[in-house]
């Protein structure tokens, strides 16, 4: 395992501006060039094919990708999600084991980490943090640790430069949308609804309130997720946001065993759907 | 025991770690429960609730007998004489309240033993809430009876499959629930554990335990306190509010904690459930399921408060295994014609294992017995045999 070499000992780390973030650099690059965005989520380790999945969902025209790390307990994620962390688990995967897994992968994209706080607080905020720089993940994003318990984490983030992607929620409004905003790199995450991930039957009502709220207070591009499940829900957020993040659907056609054949085949139909705004 | 610090800290224990859609109703939360505790009105209407209809306070009973048996005196704080069998209700009624001052219409809770889950769906019925209860397969089959009693008191009880099927996947499942239904639903959170204010509520609710015992204590002893104060831990309610009481005073603090999920002997400071606080997890950081007799007990955490007070050394933590808490159980019931509940025996058990050895002979000793044994005699019986 690689851990990135990091000066010890110094007290005032430097904070990136947001020029300086290559996640949103890439993001910018795609949204300049007339595209919408689009983020598939696999859980890593999820299945022994995992990997040529991630690859069928780059090919497939993800413009970054959101990996899973396993956790017990995924309390904002619904029965699908639930399902594939239990299954990585069971396989014996570690944060450690995705990072090499990805580090060895070449994945075109940039690679986001979805991990729930104590798996990284337990390996330590400075190690995590060298961990994914080491693998060359671009960005983190920890559902559990909200803006308030941020700053051990993000001091360590920034300094190995792993962009901290926030989420702001319907119920997130006033003045901390702005602060949310503010601390947030690469990308801003808003949620969809009031809700665990999962599929839904309708993009649910709060998505674009929640898109208007992010724009107003920053220029970073913005991403909806949760409960986005078909080509149709990814047009309708993409048309306020600048693109989708899109979990429980892909993952449940692996779980399903569709391997990376369903995977490239369901990416695809999200990516032809939001090229067509 | 004062108020924690900001953010909600117990030293560097607590806090708020719960996802964005969850922050704002915390901070609701913890701003109504700020105004009604330092309203008289709600004050006088709880204590109202909680002397006519949860029979308060519940009686301080000197162990004569067990005493003679032990060579240390015994005192038992009578928790399971108070409505629906356990301490729980001092909690409920308190968040049930709120919860119609919120405005809201509707409960949830998760229930390990059944008992936090009881006495939420009893606090529903007698204020007209509607309440839903999640509780681990596991522990259905081995609570089946108040699996039942919730359901006549009207609450919908959702089995929990994931995970390890018990308390602590109750909580995940409780916690998701409450995402999705913010707006008209509050999370009646059955210990001193979430994330903050949580924590600091229901040991504010539950400290009438402790103030209750120590004024019966003085007024039986002439002023005097007990040498140690012992109660049983899981998340720690029940000995949150005992110690909250007795804080201040020179006695010992003994929270006892089951052999097979002792998150202060054998946990490690980590985040679940909204709170930093000692974990049984493994090196990755995965969640260890606990393992005890007790579904009371099955909790791989404890509440931040108590992971703050060892960690200062003001109170210490010890365990009891299955089989001394079997045997607790029988001799008080044998001893005294009380039947424990499972949970509250780990306290006793620490007691009878430790007379006259890390409790020197001639002490006095108050327990807080936090709930009846009723709905653990079926259990009790399968495994020890009998009749």
């Amino acid at each position: 395992m690689k851990v990135g070499p990091l000066p010890e000992g110094r007290t005032e780390p430097p904070t990136l501006d947001a020029g300086s973030s290559r996640l949103e650099a890439v993001l910018r690059a795609r949204l300049n060039g007339g595209s919408k965005l689009l983020v598939p989520y696999i859980m890593g380790g999820m299945s022994h094919d995992w990997l040529e999945v991630a690859h069928a969902a780059v090919a497939s025209g993800a413009d970054a990708l959101e990996v899973g790390i396993p956790f017990s307990d995924p309390m904002m994620d619904g029965p699908v999600i639930q399902e594939a962390a239990l299954a990585a688990l069971r396989r014996g995967t570690t944060l450690a084991g995705v990072l090499d897994d990805l580090a060895r992968a070449g994945i075109g994209v940039p690679i986001v980490i979805m991990s729930y706080y104590n798996p990284i607080l337990r390996a330590g905020h400075r190690r995590s943090a060298g961990m994914l720089a080491g693998a060359g993940v671009a960005g983190a994003l920890i559902p559990d640790l909200p803006l308030e318990e941020l700053g051990p984490w993000a001091r360590e983030a920034d300094r190995a430069g792993i962009d901290t992607v926030l989420m702001v929620a319907p119920s997130t409004v006033g003045r901390r949308v702005g602060a949310i905003t503010a601390r947030a790199r690469g990308f801003v995450y808003a949620v969809a609804r009031m809700g665990v991930t999962g599929e839904r039957a309708s993009l649910g009502s709060d998505a674009t309130d929640v898109v208007e709220r992010v724009r107003e207070a920053s220029d970073l591009p913005v991403c909806v997720g949760i409960g986005i499940s078909t080509p149709a829900q990814a047009i309708e957020a993409s048309r306020a946001a600048d693109g989708v993040v899109v979990g429980s659907a892909l993952v449940r056609r692996v779980l399903d065993g569709g391997g990376a054949e369903a995977a490239a085949s369901f990416v695809g139909s999200l990516r032809a759907a939001i090229d067509r705004i | 025991m004062g108020a924690p610090g900001p953010g909600g800290r117990f030293g560097e224990f607590g806090g708020r770690f719960v996802p964005e859609s969850l922050v704002a109703a915390c901070a609701e939360v913890e701003e109504a429960f700020k105004e009604a505790w330092d309203d008289p009105l709600f004050h006088r209407e709880l204590d109202g609730i909680l002397a006519d209809y949860g029979g308060r306070p519940t009686p301080l009973t000197e162990c004569h007998r067990l005493s003679v048996k032990l060579g240390v005196n015994v005192l038992l704080k009578r928790e399971d004489l108070a409505h629906t069998g356990s301490h729980k209700l001092n909690n409920v009624i308190g968040q049930a309240l709120l919860t119609k001052r919120m405005g809201k219409q509707r409960m949830i809770a998760e229930t390990g033993a059944g008992q936090h889950g009881v006495a939420t769906a009893t606090a529903a019925a007698l204020m007209g809430l509607e309440c839903a209860v999640f509780m681990g397969d596991v522990d259905m089959k081995r609570q089946e009876l108040n699996v039942y009693r919730m359901e006549l008191l009207g609450a919908e009880v959702h089995r929990v499959s994931s995970g390890s099927r018990t308390l602590k996947d109750a909580v995940n499942e409780a916690m998701r629930e409450w995402v999705a239904s913010v707006g008209t639903t509050h999370y009646c959170l059955g210990s001193v554990m979430g994330p903050h204010p949580f924590p600091y509520m229901v040991r504010e609710l539950q400290r009438v335990v402790g103030d209750e015992s120590r004024e019966q204590y003085r007024r039986l002893r002439g002023g005097a306190d007990p040498d140690v104060v012992v109660a049983c831990v899981g998340g720690g309610s029940n000995a949150a509010g005992t110690f909250a009481g007795f804080v201040e005073t020179d006695a010992r603090l003994v929270g006892v904690e089951a052999a097979g999920g002792a998150a202060i002997a054998r946990g490690i400071p980590g985040v679940l459930h909204g709170m930093h606080s000692r974990l049984l997890q493994d090196e990755e950081g995965q969640i260890l399921e606990a393992h005890s007799i007790s579904a009371g007990l099955d909790y791989p955490g404890i509440g931040p408060e108590h992971a703050h007070l060892a960690a200062m050394g003001r109170a210490t933590y010890e365990q009891a295994d299955d089989g001394e808490v079997l045997s607790a159980f029988r001799l008080l019931a044998e001893y005294e014609g009380i039947i424990p509940a499972l949970e509250s025996a780990h306290a006793l058990a620490w007691v009878v294992r430790e007379a006259g050895r890390a409790i020197p002979a001639g002490s006095s000793v108050l327990v807080t017995l936090s709930g009846r044994g009723d709905k653990d005699v079926a259990q009790v019986r399968a495994l020890i045999g009998g009749a």
